[in-house]
């Protein structure tokens, strides 16, 4: 009897067991929550793992340095210097002779072409002619000038093609990689710092491609879409929340904000192409049409963080504002909406990051258009940084690869410094009562 | 400077110009009256809101006569119109001469039209949500009238090319739309089935295991992924991870195309882990403590509270949770496009290439556009669908989610 009531029915073995598999449960589990996360976190930094290895060697490119004679017999046969001949003058001749006379030794047509092929030809042909367009005493002279080698030379020197690889699968022959590494020692081919990247449009050739037009398009976008959608979004949410009667109407109005916040955006890009495009008959491209849209886009982001930080404030600001004499109205616009700025600022970046990355409604507006000069004005066609990248990722050469990457990079920055901003905003003006 | 002298640009200048002076005229005239005023009676309003009714009533006036003109123009000599909108101003200062006396209450004219503004802006918002249905209802119709609404919704075979001989078969395309309706359920279920468990255990995990500070460091990071464009995932499915499954699938032996279902829904599935974990986080937040503790008062275990006590408890909310994800995931666009594939199959085996709705869209509407042809018009049908769906999924969403938050308040 006595030795029954010393084991309790905690202590049988059935018990223990029982025990030690719900603890193990419980160590499951909580694995589980850890594995998730660990999950979640492995595949952001894949994706940055993988954007950053294809990319960063964008930012890099190899030059040719070589010195050229602007021959008058070829670029001005006439001597009269105008306008018009020296513009559409034979400048590749130039080029191709200047490249022949460093490697005086080749001489089959088929070498020549090969030779030819390691600059990149428009590359070189458009730097000559600005430079003799913008200075005719040129003509006559020796130039000495540094232009982007062709993509295919360029990756093989950031080591993307193998050279031990059979010849009739590479891109580049063994013959160019022999000028290449010739002209490697000597120093006359070097890496430098890829700044057309930044300051070129887009091209059909990668060594010459850049993103600056699709930035300036992406900007005047923006800027389109900040200045409809902010003042109209804090507009809205002052009234819905300061001066709306309580009633069916402006039930109806909060309702159809929480659902406009959820259309998918590629319904915003029809709207846009129905009503802006074929009602109203704006420009096609253009980013005053793109910023509209993506204006319409932000405007419920807008309008619910600024509602939030309208209601953040304390009351007593207004019972104070009231109680000294000032009008609703007045205790709103002069007390309440200068306390909530911070929260509507960081609502109005927030919103304006959104716009950036987003795609698909510029490609209904036909912001997909090929545009190789920097957009100067809101009615122009231009393309914007997201879209540029989805251009671009439809190539299937590596050296575009590696430039859809660069650009990613690039947006990625812009839109993590945007973020840093606004959590440094509401860190920093952000009060509590 | 050829630019500045156009008449737009003239004119904008002169309205700037002149409502500037109305409000500059006004405050003035405020000011010198209430001063003159000597039996003690001050002015109602401050002079600055004088100011302001000054320059809107002239700004009503002036944009009304540019209006006119506007409409009109052609029916008269400019000059006439000139010679009016002077008028017009001219009318404008001196009722603002009439009316502004010290008595005046101009600050409540003001506000109110600051209130008028005010409801104008949220009818934006209004406005747009009309704009949405108007155009997607009014473009449906017009492809309705080349292809009835049932083929469009119970057809199996979509191929919008119009054809270039009569006697091809569906010479008008054939938009059977239940291949891409497939499509993107399926893409859409490989989506839930990666985010669903993985946002849950991280909801789980941040709400009741995590300590503050892992807290504090992981909900940021898990929220950077709501946060980058969905055009990065959709090259990362195309670059990375499309032929990641590609060559994983040939080590099985199987052949499996870049662009498939899987790699979409995969990559697609990650990009809404942090909608099903945020809200499922903060549903679960919102059960009420009580709960949790009279299960640890009873002996279970953390995971036995959690999933006997907190997840049922929890559990409409999370079905809400789910469904604004699936609403999101139906509605993505870029990922799709360019790791999806653009071919209408009709299957089950996520190995293949399928399209979606949003693909569709993108295909049809992009390059050439001729804009009667039903091959265009279908798009707008298929944005309806799109537009009906995800508002449907939003709403009863919001109500599950409402209805759950009462009931713990």
């Amino acid at each position: 009897m006595s030795a029954m009531a010393k084991t309790s029915i905690h202590q049988t073995d059935l018990a223990r067991k029982r025990l030690a598999r719900r603890k193990a449960k419980e160590k499951r589990f909580r694995y589980a929550g850890v594995t998730a996360v660990v999950i979640a976190m492995v595949m952001l930094g894949w994706l940055v793992v993988s954007l950053v290895g294809t990319g960063y060697t964008a930012f890099f490119q190899h030059y040719l340095t070589i010195t050229v004679t602007l021959d008058e017999n070829i670029l001005d046969p006439n001597g009269a210097r105008d306008a018009d001949q020296l513009r559409k003058a034979n400048y590749r001749k130039i080029i191709q002779q200047a490249l022949y006379a460093r490697f005086p030794e080749v001489t089959y047509r088929r070498s020549k072409r090969a030779l030819f092929q390691i600059i990149s030809a428009s590359g070189a042909t458009n730097h000559v002619r600005k430079m003799v367009y913008q200075d005719p005493n040129l003509v006559g002279r020796e130039l000495t000038i540094v232009v982007p080698v062709s993509d295919d030379v360029d990756q093989f020197l950031k080591g993307y093609i193998d050279r031990k690889a059979p010849e009739e699968l590479r891109r580049v022959s063994d013959q160019q990689i022999a000028w290449v590494d010739q002209l490697v020692t000597s120093g006359e081919l070097v890496r430098k710092f890829n700044w057309r990247f930044f300051t070129a449009a887009d091209s059909r050739d990668p060594e010459l491609a850049g993103i600056a037009g699709a930035v300036v398009g992406s900007i005047m976008a923006l800027g389109v879409a900040f200045f409809l959608s902010v003042p109209i979004g804090v507009g809205a949410a002052v009234y819905l929340e300061e001066f709306a009667p309580k009633n069916r109407l402006t039930d109806f109005i909060e309702i159809n904000i929480n659902n406009l916040a959820a259309v998918p955006s590629i319904v915003f890009g029809l709207l846009g192409l129905a009503v802006f495009l074929n009602f109203f008959g704006l420009p096609r491209s253009a980013p005053l049409v793109g910023g509209m849209v993506l204006g319409l886009m932000t405007l419920p982001t807008i309008i619910i963080a600024t509602r939030s930080a309208l209601r953040a404030v304390s009351p007593s600001i207004i019972d104070g504002a009231l109680s000294l004499g000032a009008s609703h109205t007045q205790a709103v616009f002069h007390h309440k909406v200068p306390l909530a700025a911070s929260g509507i600022l960081t609502g109005s970046i927030i919103g304006m990051a959104q716009a950036l990355g987003e795609t698909a409604p510029l490609l209904m507006i036909g912001m997909v258009a090929f545009v190789t000069e920097i957009p100067t004005n809101i009615m122009e066609p231009a393309s914007a940084l997201p879209v540029q990248i989805f251009l671009w990722s439809d190539s299937a050469e590596r050296a575009w690869a590696e430039r859809t990457s660069a650009a990613i990079i690039v947006l990625l920055i812009v839109l993590i410094s945007m973020n840093a901003i606004a959590i440094f905003l509401r860190s920093r003006l952000e009060r509590r009562w | 400077m050829q630019q500045l002298l156009n008449p737009e640009t003239l004119i904008g200048a002169l309205l700037i110009i002149g409502v500037v002076a109305a409000f500059l005229y006004g405050r003035g005239l405020a000011i010198s009256r209430a001063q003159l005023t000597t039996d003690g009676a001050r002015a109602h309003s401050l002079p600055s809101y004088h100011g302001y009714f000054s320059a809107w009533i002239v700004a009503l006036f002036a944009s009304g006569m540019i209006a006119f003109w506007v409409t009109f123009s052609g029916a008269a000599p400019n000059f006439v119109f000139a010679i009016l909108m002077f008028c017009a101003l001219a009318l404008s200062f001196s009722i603002i001469n009439r009316l502004l006396t010290p008595t005046f209450r101009a600050r409540n004219h003001v506000e109110r039209f600051i209130g008028g503004a005010l409801m104008i802006c949220s009818g934006v918002a209004v406005l747009t949500t009309f704009g949405i249905v108007l155009s997607l209802v009014f473009e449906s119709l017009q492809f309705f009238k080349h292809v009835p609404i049932l083929d469009f919704l119970t057809g199996l075979h979509w191929s919008p090319q119009t054809a270039l001989r009569e006697d091809q078969i569906g010479q008008s395309g054939s938009f059977g739309a239940v291949p891409i309706f497939t499509g993107t359920f399926m893409i859409t279920a490989v989506a839930i089935f990666i985010a669903g468990p993985i946002g849950l255990l991280i909801a789980v995990y941040l709400s009741e295991y995590a300590n503050k500070r892992t807290r504090a460091i992981v909900k940021p990071m898990v929220e950077i992924l709501a946060g980058v464009p969905t055009i990065v995932y959709g090259f990362f499915a195309l670059l990375t991870v499309g032929p990641a499954i590609r060559n994983f699938a040939e080590g099985f032996g199987f052949s499996v195309p870049t662009q498939s279902a899987i790699a979409a829904g995969s990559v697609m599935g990650v990009m809404i882990i942090p909608f099903i974990s945020s809200l499922s986080d903060d549903v679960i937040n919102a059960v009420p403590q009580t709960l949790r503790d009279a299960s640890f008062a009873l002996g279970a275990t953390q995971s036995e509270t959690m999933t006997k006590v907190i997840f049922p408890a929890a559990l409409p909310g999370i079905i809400g949770a789910f469904l604004l994800a699936i609403s999101r995931a139906i509605g993505e666009t870029m990922i799709v496009v360019m790791a999806a594939g653009r071919a209408a199959n009709l299957t089950g085996n996520p190995f293949e290439a399928v399209t979606t709705v949003t693909v569709q869209i993108v295909a049809l509407l992009t390059g050439d556009q001729e804009f009667d042809s039903a091959k265009t018009l279908s798009a707008f049908a298929l944005g309806l669908v799109l537009f009906v769906f995800t508002l449907v999924l939003n709403v009863i969403a919001l109500l599950i989610v409402r209805r759950y938050r009462e009931r713990y308040e």
